[in-house]
């Protein structure tokens, strides 16, 4: 059913209402009828008709021109095609002025509506299918796409507004799938270095040697294959911002190196003598616990601290249950749009199960499971088969003990709980089970800070 | 047993009940009876256009469909057409009982041409599916070929098969195994 480009006709005669609107069903579209122009307005104030059927001759009340005109008002994008048994030329040239789609005489081929009716609605795809492409290369500068109720994550949007203009280093922290990027896009394109570029490095996708010289860029003759010099990405979001993502993943060598970009903002090309100065905003992001890193030599600290000059804790999906049904609501409208496929909502069964379910993948999960079950579905609505993988692949916890001293894994369960709680010991405690002065007590025996 | 009632709405040739069974045993899995014939509605007749108002017709083979019947196929010589149309080839109630189609522009008469009944048949037939295939749900189908394909000329009549793609046949065979009997 094409159930997203609904279809009204207008007419006084209940036979033409009737009859019309039944041979549009039998081509799959879904039809509304009115008897007149009240009614018809009514109806378009509570359904975002693609195509509205109207004739222009209706006694009392409306006649078809008005009934345009209102319907335009309430609804701008809907195309009106004004129906006529008498053709003038004066009505039609009136009509088209006014703003109909298209003026046509009764009775009319079958083919001249058919071909009316899907050249109208082909305009129509390719004009929401613009609007989404739109949408899709301006989200980067949006902050509303940050689809959230959560008090928390509101807490952090109000935050990404309040240093949006600063210069200082923001260090991103969250699991895989929460939306690190997206909040330090929002960091930057809300701030006064939004035209400027926003440069993204993975720095867990690059070995050492590669990642400096992307990071730093290198000069001809640097290595073999430097066949010229090329900047690096610090080069090219001077002026803007650089985010680097999986920060926590870095060599000790590319930690000494960032830090000195850090502390002065110039740094040498790889292989060259020149130094270069930029101005660069740093983002970092990690799933990685940091100061954890630190305490065990991995991560140095002055980098850290000079990382860490603004945090951001992005909480896990399942710390933020009441954002599920709105994310996957925007990912039904979405991903059906870009698959050209007309999945129009879920059922609550559905939610259900995706509620029921522990993301350990987030926001990213979510998304990529809402697409798995759209190019499954068969019905035009999500159910809750769609979804009947989800609940096999998750029947109980799927533990996975590491090999270590049993003191480590009570430690981690401990700095695991702290940071699903925010460092709340309260919470923690309880979570864990245990009473808050026996929390105390792990947390110094273990040297944890919270 | 519900069955599917035929029903001749005024003169119809007896040669295209034989084609019309043949049709409809092929993919409904019902019992076919056959209802005497009616008489044109003169209410349907539009003067004007010197057509029949298919809706008249639809409802009057409405009123007239037998307790039992799950289904209702009026076949009539005289030229279709709603208020907003030109003609119509059929129409039928989208997932309803009753359909009905018109022999008029399916014979080659009607474009000037001597009569031929192979392509009468074979014409019927596809309309036959077609407008049977709306009873049971099934709307316009994008595959040209397919007889639930959209037909706004004879042409496009001529193009399509005698048969439904393999997508309108499974959700046909779907709707009869999962209503089993109750179609």
């Amino acid at each position: 059913m094409k159930k997203n480009w609904p279809i009204l006709v207008v007419d006084d005669e209940d036979v033409m209402c009737e009859s019309m609107a039944a041979w549009l069903r039998e081509d799959g579209y879904r039809v509304d009828t009115a008897p007149n122009g009240q009614q018809a307005v009514e109806l378009a104030k509570s359904t975002d008709y693609a195509i509205c059927f109207v004739d222009l001759k209706m006694p009392g009340g409306m006649d078809g021109i008005e009934t345009m005109m209102e319907i335009h008002r309430v609804r701008p994008e809907a195309s009106v095609i004004i129906i006529t048994a008498y053709a003038t030329v004066d009505t039609a040239i009136q009509a088209m002025k006014e703003g109909a789609q298209e003026y046509i005489v009764k009775p009319c081929n079958p083919q001249e509506i058919s071909m009316l009716v899907s050249r109208i609605l082909k305009l129509k795809k390719l004009q929401s299918e613009n609007a989404i492409l739109r949408k899709k290369l301006t989200r980067q500068y949006r902050h509303h796409d940050v689809i959230t109720k959560n008090p928390r994550m509101e807490e952090i949007l109000a935050l990404t507004q309040e240093i949006a203009s600063l210069r200082s280093t923001v260090l991103i922290r969250g699991e895989s799938g929460t939306g690190k990027e997206l909040i330090a896009r929002a960091v930057h394109f809300s701030g006064n270095r939004a035209e400027k570029p926003f440069i993204v490095v993975s720095c867990a996708a690059l070995t050492e040697t590669l990642l400096e010289s992307e990071l730093f860029g290198y000069e001809k003759g640097a290595f073999t294959g430097a066949t010229g010099q090329v900047k690096g990405k610090f080069e090219l979001a001077d002026g803007g911002t650089i985010f680097l993502d999986e920060i926590g993943d870095i060599s000790p060598k590319l930690q000494a190196d960032l830090l000195r970009v850090l502390q002065e903002r110039r740094f040498y090309r790889v292989g060259g003598n020149e130094e270069v100065q930029v101005d660069v905003r740093i983002i970092a992001a990690t799933n990685k616990n940091l100061p954890q890193e630190v305490q065990q030599g991995k991560f140095r600290e002055d980098l850290y601290y000079r990382l860490n000059v603004i945090e951001i804790r992005l909480p896990a999906l399942r710390e933020r249950l009441e954002d599920i049904p709105l994310l996957a609501e925007h990912f039904v409208q979405r991903i059906s749009s870009e698959l050209g496929k007309e999945v129009h909502g879920i059922s609550p069964a559905a939610l259900k199960v995706l509620m029921a379910h522990d993301w350990p993948g987030n926001v990213r999960e979510l998304e990529n499971v809402i697409e798995r079950a759209i190019v499954t579905c068969r019905n035009g609505m999500l159910d809750e088969q769609d979804f009947s993988w989800l609940q096999r692949a998750n029947p109980q916890q799927n533990w996975e003990i590491p090999d270590v001293p049993l003191g480590e894994l009570e430690r981690r369960a401990i700095v695991a709980a702290l940071e699903r709680k925010h460092g709340n010991v309260k919470e923690a405690s309880a979570a864990l089970g245990i009473d808050r002065s026996t929390l105390y007590d792990k947390l110094k025996r273990y040297e944890i800070s919270h | 047993m519900s069955a599917l009632y035929l029903v001749a709405v005024g003169n119809v040739p007896d040669k295209v009940w034989r084609w019309i069974t043949n049709a409809t045993a092929e993919w409904f899995p019902l019992p076919i009876k056959h209802l005497a014939g009616l008489s044109v509605p003169a209410t349907a007749f539009d003067p004007k256009r010197k057509q029949y108002q298919s809706v008249d017709i639809m409802r009057l083979l409405a009123e007239y469909a037998p307790p039992d019947a799950t289904r209702i196929l009026g076949v009539t010589e005289v030229d279709l057409s709603i208020p907003m149309l030109s003609f119509l080839f059929g129409q039928a109630q989208l997932d309803g009982k009753v359909a009905v189609v018109s022999l008029c522009r399916l014979q080659q008469q009607f474009y000037g041409l001597p009569a031929q009944d192979d392509v009468l048949r074979e014409r019927l037939t596809k309309e036959v599916l077609h407008e049977m295939g709306h009873t049971f749900g099934l709307v316009h189908c994008s595959e040209q070929k397919c007889a639930m394909s959209l037909s706004t000329h004879i042409g496009m009549v001529d193009t399509k098969s005698e048969q439904y793609c393999d997508r309108c046949g499974s959700q046909l065979a779907q709707r009869f195994a999962s209503l089993d009997g109750g179609v």
